[in-house]
């Protein structure tokens, strides 16, 4: 990208630019035992742009915070300017010159813009905070990155991106030689992308070195040169970016090769695929910075992958048709009916009922029995005028404790005491309960056994062959390839391509992701496809 | 060069403009309802406006104002201390042991025992990671045992004989009683160091943002450390100038007081959640809950209970209107 020059400070001698700025050498940092980083090397140059990949759980924002001292690692050590350091708070880090600004903005909103700027490192006079100087001196900052604003107003009052260049314009000032950005764009609007990639540009001339973490391939390869890859909590991938294809890439991150078969799940082979009329319809679900005009149509007895990297919008669709999210735009329809939008009540009135991702804070209550927690959703119809009857209780539980087969002494046994295969199961029982004619699955195999694993996906194939119409969202590749029999693919919150029949392959699937489809929807804006390498 | 104007924000002008009056209303209204109350006392009463009535009504207010000051400190890092009614007790009755030292003993023996036990309090909250309601309640509880214990359970009252020790609590410049004047020059120095010192910005930041604050490098810990202090603090002095006022330290006083402290703050505009307020909205408020009060006694033949309804009436609309606020500022 061209960068005007004019009012930028010279570029740093040459000379230190092969010396890393920040390593980590064999860092390691566990957590309960279980491994997040394991023997992490990665090199910053200064003046770089150095981007960190790795899809959900790989261990990203782990090595950030263990970067940044949030988080001090188990063994292997860090080295600033070369010399081994330890950060045993955030502050000493940004002392260090490690500064960084978060996909939240992570400022006081009452406090005016300059006060944030300087908090912690305010100017005094006589001992008193100096406000004249102080907001003169976030004005001239603040001017350098092209932001004109009036340095004393309360920073919640500005707009997401204004706000985030604060972060960076104080980021920056607190001497930095190192940036951290995690998502940074994830709030932005294309306009203040564009001063926030300038304003990395004018960074870089100056020498300081930018760890750039985002799930935006676009931006990913339009900003940095080199990549680090993590996957598992290791290092997969280091190298320049111009030498790594997309797809080669988004390989990579998912830990799968294009040639690897499938017949891995206990998918049955074929997808389910039937020619009745679609009993959900969405159109053009959007919300802000999230996701953009993602229409879907499901039909009973099908099973429909949402694909796409983390980020991509796919637990926001989810969310989108099952009422936990606000929209801006867009609706739902079950069997032609509209479905009142922002209202869980309405969709699981409509038929639509969600399997959250995160069981343990979403889903389940560890206290309650397992007849509790499936009878939870139903209780209502379960009810007569308030009082609810056992024995009615009993006989739903029973009927679905057969036939999930959930393995548990009795209705009795607390849900926390169960495997958490078996407590999946307790969470689609609960929904099965309410005779939904739409079910989403978000990540419904994360965290089980491999045996637990296989059941939930027999079950999943069972329900659709009964007639239910789902939603599955996994980040396991072979999982949502081989238990689709269709797949919409997801990239930065729209509809990349929808995969039908011999395409709903890993192939097609990663060429999808990587943003590499042939036939693109109307949705997408072609300047995105420019960038392909 | 591409600029960004900061105009295009998120809220519409007529929200800003709404918020802009709603936040006026919040952070004046204690003052312009007392203005009010007060003008129109004067004309209903002929003994309100009066050189004794409105010396009674600073005297009055400065004991409470004092407290208030630290508790709206405490506030506005999001805490809350509850053990201030117990604490000014417990001044008082310290000051008067210790007046048998003299002035320096009435003021100094109360004063360290209140940063002694803030200063725990506040290692607690701060570092120990405890609620500050349930660090503070407890306080309360002991705190107000100690003052009954040391007075063999309330059986007596130390009396001050110490001449310039009540000199401190009954004297004065003029009409102006010297408990209000000490009041008046900590609001002083209270908002100097709330409004132009590192500390000051340090508290609101993390009423603003406790996460925020940790991760731009501050240091949290010290600084809800230094609040309970500083709450505990002021207590104890508001306790040990009451105790001379009265020339006694009555053991069984301030009970309740915490919560006229944070009604005054809170009608004083500040942010029971934190982050936002001041000293001045405070004077404002303390001064606003002592008036109304002095007004119901001029009446004469209303109860003291109306009081109470008046100031609980206030301070729901108070509380209504922060709630309308932080819902906006959600947007």
């Amino acid at each position: 990208m061209s960068l005007p020059t004019q009012d930028v400070p010279p570029p740093l001698p040459p000379a230190i630019t092969d010396r890393p700025v920040l390593e980590a050498d064999g860092v390691v940092k566990r957590f309960a035992g279980v491994t997040a980083l394991d023997d992490i090397r990665f090199r910053l140059r200064p003046g770089e742009s150095h981007a960190l990949m790795g899809e959900n759980g790989a261990g990203k924002s782990t090595l950030i915070k263990v970067l940044t001292g949030v988080y001090q690692p188990d063994e292997g050590e860090l080295r600033f300017a070369g010399a081994p350091v330890r950060f045993a708070q955030p502050l000493d880090a940004q002392r260090a010159g490690v500064s960084t600004i978060y996909q939240e903005v992570n400022l006081i909103p009452l406090m005016s813009v300059a006060q944030n700027i300087y908090l912690g490192r305010e100017p005094r006079r006589l001992g008193l905070i100096d406000y004249r100087r102080m907001n003169a001196d976030a004005r001239d900052l603040l001017s350098t990155y092209g932001i004109r604003v009036d340095p004393a107003r309360a920073l919640r009052s500005l707009a997401l991106g204004v706000q985030q260049m604060v972060a960076l314009a104080r980021a920056v000032s607190i001497n930095a030689r190192v940036v951290i950005m995690d998502e940074p764009t994830s709030s932005l609007e294309a306009k203040e992308v564009e001063t926030l990639f300038r304003v990395i540009g004018l960074l870089r001339e100056q020498g300081i070195a930018i760890l750039y973490v985002s799930h935006r391939m676009d931006e990913i390869y339009r900003v940095c040169e080199r990549v680090t890859v993590l996957r598992d909590g290791r290092v997969v991938h280091v190298g320049d970016l111009d030498e790594l294809p997309r797809r080669e890439l988004v390989s990579l991150m998912l830990g799968r090769t294009v040639e690897r078969s499938g017949g891995q799940t206990a998918f049955a082979d074929e997808g389910h695929t039937t020619a009745a009329p679609p009993v959900l319809v969405a159109t053009d679900l959007s919300r802000r910075h999230q996701i953009q005009d993602i229409s879907i149509d499901i039909r009973p007895g099908e099973v429909v992958g949402l694909g796409g990297l983390l980020g991509a919008g796919r637990s926001e669709t989810l969310k989108a048709m099952a009422g936990v999210m606000q929209l801006d735009r867009g609706s739902v329809q079950v069997e032609g009916k509209t479905v009142r939008p922002g209202s869980v009540p309405a969709a699981i009135r409509a038929g639509i009922v969600m399997l959250p991702e995160d069981r343990k804070s979403e889903g389940i209550v560890p206290e309650l029995s397992v007849r509790d927690n499936i009878v939870l959703a139903a209780l209502p119809r379960l009810s007569r005028a308030g009082f609810s009857s056992k024995r009615n209780q009993d006989a739903v539980v029973d009927v679905f404790m057969r036939r999930l087969r959930i393995k548990a002494s009795s209705p009795d046994q607390a849900v926390s005491e169960l495997s958490g295969g078996n407590q999946q199961k307790v969470m689609i029982a609960r929904w099965l309960a309410m005779s939904p004619k739409v079910l989403l699955l978000d990540e419904p195999t994360r965290g089980i056994d491999v045996g637990a694993k296989a059941e939930v996906q027999a079950l999943i194939d069972e329900l659709a062959a009964e007639g239910l119409a789902i939603v599955l969202v996994s980040s396991e590749v072979e999982e949502v390839v081989e238990g689709a029999g269709r797949m919409v693919v997801l990239r930065d919150g729209r509809v990349e391509t929808e995969l039908t029949g011999d395409e709903v392959d890993e192939a097609h699937y990663l060429a999808a992701i990587a943003g590499e489809t042939p036939h693109q929807p109307g949705a997408a804006p072609d300047e995105e496809q420019g960038e392909t390498p | 060069m591409s600029v960004i104007e900061p105009e295009a924000g998120p809220v519409t002008t007529a929200q800003v403009t709404r918020e802009r009056a709603l936040g006026v209303v919040q952070s004046y209204g204690a003052a312009i309802v007392l203005v009010l109350l007060v003008a129109i006392a004067s004309v209903s009463f002929p003994t309100f406006f009066t050189v004794g009535n409105l010396s009674n009504i600073l005297t009055q207010s400065s004991f409470i104002l004092i407290i208030s000051i630290g508790m709206t400190f405490v506030i506005l890092t999001g805490g809350i201390d509850l053990s201030v009614g117990s604490m000014f007790a417990l001044g008082g009755v310290l000051a008067a042991q210790g007046s048998a030292f003299g002035l320096a003993g009435a003021l100094l023996l109360p004063l360290l025992v209140g940063i002694a036990v803030g200063a725990v309090q506040g290692a607690l909250v701060a570092w120990g990671g405890m609620a500050p309601f349930i660090v503070t309640l407890a306080g309360l509880l002991a705190i107000r045992g100690v003052a009954l214990q040391i007075t063999g359970a309330g059986s007596t009252t130390p009396i001050i004989r110490d001449e310039l020790t009540r000199a401190l609590g009954q004297g004065g410049i003029g009409n102006v009683r010297w408990p209000a004047i000490i009041a008046l020059v900590l609001l002083g120095i209270g908002v100097v160091l709330l409004t132009r010192t590192r500390l000051g910005q340090g508290v609101l930041a993390v009423g603003g943002s406790e996460s925020a604050s940790t991760l731009m490098g501050l240091r949290v810990g010290r600084v809800k450390f230094s609040v309970y202090v500083l709450s505990g603090a002021m207590a104890a002095l508001a306790g040990a100038l009451s105790a001379a006022y009265a020339s006694s330290g009555v053991p069984t006083v301030g009970v309740g007081l915490e919560l006229t402290a944070i009604s005054a703050v809170v009608i004083g505009g500040t942010l029971l959640s934190g982050g936002k307020g001041s000293l001045i909205g405070t004077l404002a408020g303390v001064l606003l809950l002592t008036v109304i009060q002095n007004v119901i006694n001029q009446v004469g033949n209303l109860s003291s209970s109306v009081q109470a309804v008046v100031s609980g009436a206030f301070l729901a609309v108070v509380v209504v209107i922060q709630t309308v606020l932080s819902r906006q500022q959600r947007l």
